[in-house]
């Protein structure tokens, strides 16, 4: 850990908080994510994990507080420059392009990669054949990753449950993130699968070299693969540390369990 | 519509392919029977209509079925293109320009035009989304139809000369009235051919595929399927939906002239609301999303009227049951189901009895 901290962060929220009406959501959030690392968000239901993310990436307007993407102040950047920046997203109730194909998912999310107009489009021109190859060829080696290699002609929505999960994160990859945010990305999977989600998880960190935040209620997941955990209970952070120490922290288990 | 989405995108080029095949063979037998005088005198004149309402419901198609925008004001796009061709069929008449090439510059004309009026109208109506969307696009529909249904417009030989409400154009000898308020347009040089439908057709049909399985078309469509999910990979939503309300406008322009040169007089209020719901009606029955169900559906709905006349003074009524049973068949889940049992049972029987 001690020579990823060295590094520059990928991310950095100072006192982050966002109000709805006279609700408080979130509030004095600090959180820091290095290059290469695996960070975990944990915290009960409706503690302000998602709410986390859609201001990470501009869904929702933070009220205080600001967000640094590798240096870069966030304020004034909207849900597409964040990812043009360098941020991508899962969602917790799965958003996929459900009646595009596969493959198109994918290569919906190389948008902004890709250069040829609608011209070159429209009149079929080399360009647009030169450059649909490349990309599918890319989207094809994500698609591999994911174990999707043979379902990419399918319509997403077809896909079973845990393929669809596996196929967000594809996407979201698609469009060469330096962070990615994965929102319960083990939601409704069973042991194996999950199991399966971790290493590919670890690959893709090693493979994309690329920082991994997630929100995650799979305590075997969430031990098994972060380096380190932020614990969020009613929108405040609680603590944060190696899982080790946030297992053995006796306010985690209060705010799980209940006093 | 899983079905439809499926044989849509699954092997691409099969779509593209059947849908150039259909108006290929169509164009074909059509030219055939019409050169060894098979085809009435009524069939004969709604070829050229026919494919201009091709043309507007699969750009309509585009903006309501790959962008899932509803939108009530195609016709009023149509209007824009035919209107704009007459004014500069006039033009160029009185220029002494060939059939063929007024008839191409004047769906140029049309299609800029609309395309033109497409995007600006676009700036306030793609703010909204759903139900408001498609109201305001009726409300555009109607002042275009108003706006239309108001303006004269003359040419002689200083030029063009344009009123508002009243006819006020103070002419030369030998000018002549293009436009004349509710009387619509008069004298039009007629040089719309069945062929030019046809390649418009094609061209429509290839601008809208290729436009569909590019760059642009999959962030219409992604923008369509999940707006939040689009704009977290890096996609403008409201530059795709404008893309896509503007070609939809482009090619109803383009249609509009086509049907504009093939008659010689026609009023602005042949492009009423009541038209643009028959356009969505066309592309409701094909299939959204689906090119070659626009085309065989447009075909069959505005022959079919035609077809019903010998029923005089019921048939709009007949018309309507048809369409309300043609619509129940065609996407009642029960029935194909039914459909689909019936056509195992029979192969079990067929199988039993090879046995």
């Amino acid at each position: 850990m001690s020579e990823k901290t060295n590094q520059a962060p990928v991310l950095e929220v100072t006192d982050l908080g966002i109000d709805f009406g006279g609700l408080t959501a979130v509030n004095d959030l600090n959180l820091t994510v290095y290059p290469n690392e695996i960070v975990g968000l944990i915290g009960p239901n409706g503690a302000g994990k998602t709410t986390v993310f859609n201001m990470l990436t501009k869904v929702y307007q933070p009220t205080r507080g600001t967000i640094k993407l590798n240096g870069q102040d966030t304020a004034k950047m909207t849900t597409i420059d964040v990812n043009k920046a360098g941020i991508a997203r899962t969602f917790q109730n799965i958003r996929l392009f459900m009646n595009m194909s596969v493959l198109d998912n994918v290569l919906t999310g190389m948008h902004n990669e890709i250069t040829y107009g609608n011209v070159s489009a429209i009149f079929r021109l080399p360009k647009y054949y030169r450059e649909e190859k490349e990309k599918s060829e890319r989207a094809m080696e994500l698609l591999k990753i994911f174990g999707l290699e043979k379902k990419a002609d399918l319509i997403a929505g077809n896909l079973p449950y845990g393929e669809q999960r596996r196929l967000e994160i594809a996407r979201a990859l698609a469009t060469r993130p330096k962070l990615l945010l994965l929102d319960e990305p083990a939601a409704g999977m069973n042991p194996q699968e999950t199991e399966e989600l971790m290493n590919t998880i670890r690959f893709v960190r090693d493979h994309f070299h690329i920082a991994v935040l997630l929100i995650e209620h799979d305590m075997k997941l969430v031990m098994g693969i972060c380096e380190r955990i932020t614990v969020l209970n009613f929108g405040m952070m609680l603590t944060q540390g190696t899982p080790d120490e946030i297992r053995s922290n006796p306010d985690v288990i209060k705010a799980y369990l209940g006093e | 519509m899983n079905k439809v989405i499926n044989t849509l995108f699954n092997p691409k080029v099969r779509s593209r392919t059947i849908s150039f095949l259909v108006v290929i063979a169509a164009y074909v037998i059509l030219t055939l029977l019409s050169a060894t005088g098979h085809l009435s005198r009524l069939f004969t004149s709604l070829l050229v209509p026919v494919t201009a309402y091709i043309v507007a419901a699969i750009g309509l198609n585009l903006n309501v079925g790959i962008s899932g925008e509803l939108n009530l004001g195609q016709a009023g796009f149509m209007s824009i293109g035919a209107f704009s061709a007459v004014v500069v069929s006039g033009v160029l008449q009185a220029a002494g320009v060939g059939d063929i090439l007024r008839l191409i510059i004047c769906m140029a004309a049309g299609a800029l035009i609309a395309a033109l009026m497409g995007w600006l109208i676009s700036i306030p109506v793609l703010k909204l989304q759903g139900d408001y969307l498609a109201i305001v696009t009726l409300a555009f529909g109607q002042i275009i139809m108003s706006l239309l249904n108001n303006s004269y417009v003359g040419i002689d030989s200083k030029g063009l000369h344009f009123a508002f409400v009243n006819n006020t154009i103070q002419m030369e000898q030998g000018g002549r009235l293009l436009i004349s308020g509710p009387m619509g347009a008069t004298g039009v040089g007629i040089a719309s051919t069945f062929t030019a439908g046809f390649v418009l057709v094609l061209i429509a049909l290839a601008v809208v595929y290729n436009l569909m399985y590019s760059r642009s078309g999959r962030a219409i469509m992604a923008s369509r399927d999940n707006r939040i999910a689009a704009e977290s990979v890096g996609i403008k939503v409201s530059q795709a939906k404008t893309l896509a309300f503007v070609t939809a406008s482009c090619l109803a322009g383009a249609a509009g002239a086509l049907y504009a040169l093939n008659y010689s007089s026609f009023a602005a209020t042949k492009f009423d609301f009541n038209n643009s719901i028959l356009l969505l009606v066309y592309v409701v029955l094909g299939g959204l999303g689906n090119m070659t169900g626009t085309v065989i559906a447009t075909t069959l709905l505005v022959v079919l009227p035609e077809m019903l006349r010998f029923l005089q003074n019921y048939r709009m009524l007949i018309y309507a049951i048809v369409l309300i049973v043609i619509m129940l068949v065609s996407n009642n889940e029960f029935l194909r189901l039914r459909m689909q049992m019936l056509r195992t049972r029979l192969k079990k029987k067929g199988a039993e009895a090879d046995e």
